[in-house]
């Protein structure tokens, strides 16, 4: 598949290739620094974190931060697994939630045309635009109007209400050629058969990138100003808590730091492999 | 795109995300819009105030020129040249073996999904003779004195800017990786035959008309991230920074808003915020246009 891709592109030299590897490299490994960092300071003992001038690298590596985190959160009134099961929950179903229903906004706006959907995209752009500094207080009255708070759904339905992932969906969708849709609707198929058949495996990539986003963005919600049960707060909060008293707990805050890097990176990696292997969907653009 | 289906099945597709939007997000924006002419401090009822709010901008306020003016800078330098570094780097990586291609795209996107990120930085600016930047300066006898690279408002400006564009692999960024991923095949073939010669033609004539969607959406998200930095220079620079050097519209909101409780004025500069934001984007999205019927239409 790549071999045939190569072919259609100009010709180029090995030499090229290797040269513009070790750039990137050189580049990569900067920007890929703070992962590596998170990594080595949770195996820094306490005389390590706090050496000045500080030293990037550990030198006598040790577990010990693991085991005080591990302690710390065995004596939780609440089991750990419950925070796991909340952050989880939220994350993926808010996931899956908001691909589906931005999915569905930005089918008609991408290919639909009126004057409505034209302001209605306006729209879609400036919100992003908006900064959310000034917009958390009336955000809360809403959720409390609606009698949501400390419940799942006050993390989650505002979750799903901002226009990125729409903004996002419609620009890949544009460039559906109308032809394709064209033969599906003679086929006589209904609509939103249409778009989870046949547009949504093309745009493959959109959504597998939304997913990033939002997945990233959801596991590290905190929701301190709508939960306040035991049992229904998030596993960011609850380990930050745990992990917050100053030096003697700064081992135990790295490991909770890295512990939380985790899954957005899993499914980072989950996800952009996914997205790079989709070329052999490619050439469907007219 | 042509009109397609009936306005009741576009309606039916809308009504999921529209209900959640108006509740969630359009109501709190328009309300912080409408607060902009109040006087709020949160604890009393709002009391309205006309248009004082943007008249104190304007005449009472010694700090807000300061702020729009590094926010502009902030914007202008650092928005478009992150954004050609990160369609650059996408379209790089892009050239690489796919399995290559997405460990480096990990490493690129790393600043965006690692926590600690400033670390790094402060490490490396640090004010005293063990920041790396000094004592390299030093040993080579550039400089006799360690420089204070953070505090020193003749240069906090400059670091924040650098330490910006480290940071711009971001959303825009993928979207773009995520876009090469659809590009046709055939066209390029069709391009070779043309007599397209070198990879520059190619990328101008071939690549960028296919990517103008995936472009446009990176643009909007480096508009959005240029306009409104604010925690970066906090992290970096202090709040408040000295003689506010690196002091932002952003935050100012949070100085206003988050420390005084003046919430109507808070919300009414949030407001100046989205109009730089959006007439920047008017203006882009005119360039777009203008360059895609340069090209002969897409």
């Amino acid at each position: 598949m790549a071999t045939h891709r190569r072919r259609a592109r100009l010709s180029r030299s090995r030499w090229g290739d290797l040269l513009l590897f070790l750039f990137l490299g050189v580049f990569g490994v900067f920007m890929g620094l703070p992962l590596l960092y998170s990594l080595v300071t949770a195996f820094k003992p306490v005389q390590e974190l706090f050496l000045f001038p500080p030293r990037f690298f550990v030198r006598n590596p040790t577990l010990d931060n693991f085991t005080t985190l591990f302690n710390l959160v065995s004596d939780l009134q609440v089991p750990f697994s419950r925070y796991l099961f909340n952050n989880l929950f939220l994350s993926v179903v808010g996931t899956a939630g908001y691909i589906a229903v931005a999915s569905m906004a930005a089918y008609p706006l991408a290919k639909y045309r009126s004057k409505w959907l034209d302001a209605y995209f306006l729209v879609v752009v400036w919100a992003i635009l908006f900064r959310p500094e000034v917009t958390s207080i009336p955000q809360y009255l809403v959720v409390a109007k609606l009698s949501l708070v400390n419940t799942y759904l006050a993390l989650l339905l505002p979750a799903m209400a901002g226009t990125f992932g729409v903004f996002l969906m419609r620009q890949f969708m544009v460039a559906f050629p109308d032809e394709i849709l064209e033969a599906a609707h003679i086929d006589g198929a209904h609509e939103m058969r249409v778009l989870w058949r046949v547009v949504m495996p093309s745009v493959r990539p959109a959504w597998l990138t939304l997913a990033i986003f939002t997945f990233q963005q959801l596991w590290n919600t905190t929701g301190i100003q709508y939960i306040y049960d035991e049992n229904l707060k998030m596993l960011p909060t609850v380990l930050r808590q745990v992990a917050a008293a100053g030096m003697a707990r700064a081992g135990a805050s790295a490991v909770v730091a890295l512990f939380l890097m985790i899954p957005p990176v899993l499914v980072f990696v989950i996800s952009q492999s996914s997205v790079v292997e989709t070329m052999a969907h490619a050439g469907i653009k007219s | 795109m042509r009109r397609r289906g009936s306005a009741s099945m576009a309606a039916l597709m809308l009504a999921p995300f529209t209900s959640l939007f108006v509740l969630f997000t359009l109501v709190p924006i328009l309300s912080a819009v409408a607060l902009g002419f109040f006087s709020f401090d949160m604890i009393n009822p709002p009391r309205f105030v006309g248009f004082e709010n943007y008249v104190r901008m304007l005449v009472d306020d010694s700090v807000f020129p300061i702020a729009v003016r590094n926010t502009l800078v902030f914007a202008f330098l650092t928005g478009p040249l992150g954004y050609v570094l990160s369609f650059l780097f996408a379209w790089l990586i892009n050239e690489l073996r796919p399995r290559i291609r997405a460990w480096l795209t990990l490493l690129f996107y790393a600043p965006t999904l690692a926590g600690n990120v400033f670390f790094l930085w402060l490490f490396l600016f640090s004010g005293d003779a063990y920041g790396l930047v000094n004592s390299t300066l030093m040993q080579l006898g550039l400089i006799q004195e360690p420089v204070q690279w953070l505090t020193d408002s003749r240069y906090s400006l400059g670091v924040v800017v650098l330490v910006m564009l480290w940071l711009s692999m971001g959303a825009g960024f993928l979207a773009i990786i995520a876009g090469f991923q659809g590009l046709s095949r055939e066209l390029y073939e069709a391009a070779a035959v043309d007599g397209i010669r070198n990879r520059w033609q190619e990328l101008w004539y071939v690549t960028l008309p296919q990517m103008a969607p995936q472009m446009l959406f990176a643009a909007v998200i480096s508009i959005a991230t240029s306009f409104a930095v604010g925690y970066q220079s906090m992290e970096l620079t202090g709040f408040p920074s000295t003689d506010y050097a690196t002091h932002t519209l952003t935050l100012h909101i949070l100085d206003i808003g988050g420390i005084r409780f003046e919430m109507g004025y808070a919300s009414a500069l949030a407001f100046v915020l989205f109009a730089m934001m959006a007439v920047t984007w008017r203006g882009i999205e005119t360039l777009f246009r203008r360059l895609a019927e340069g090209k002969g239409g897409k």
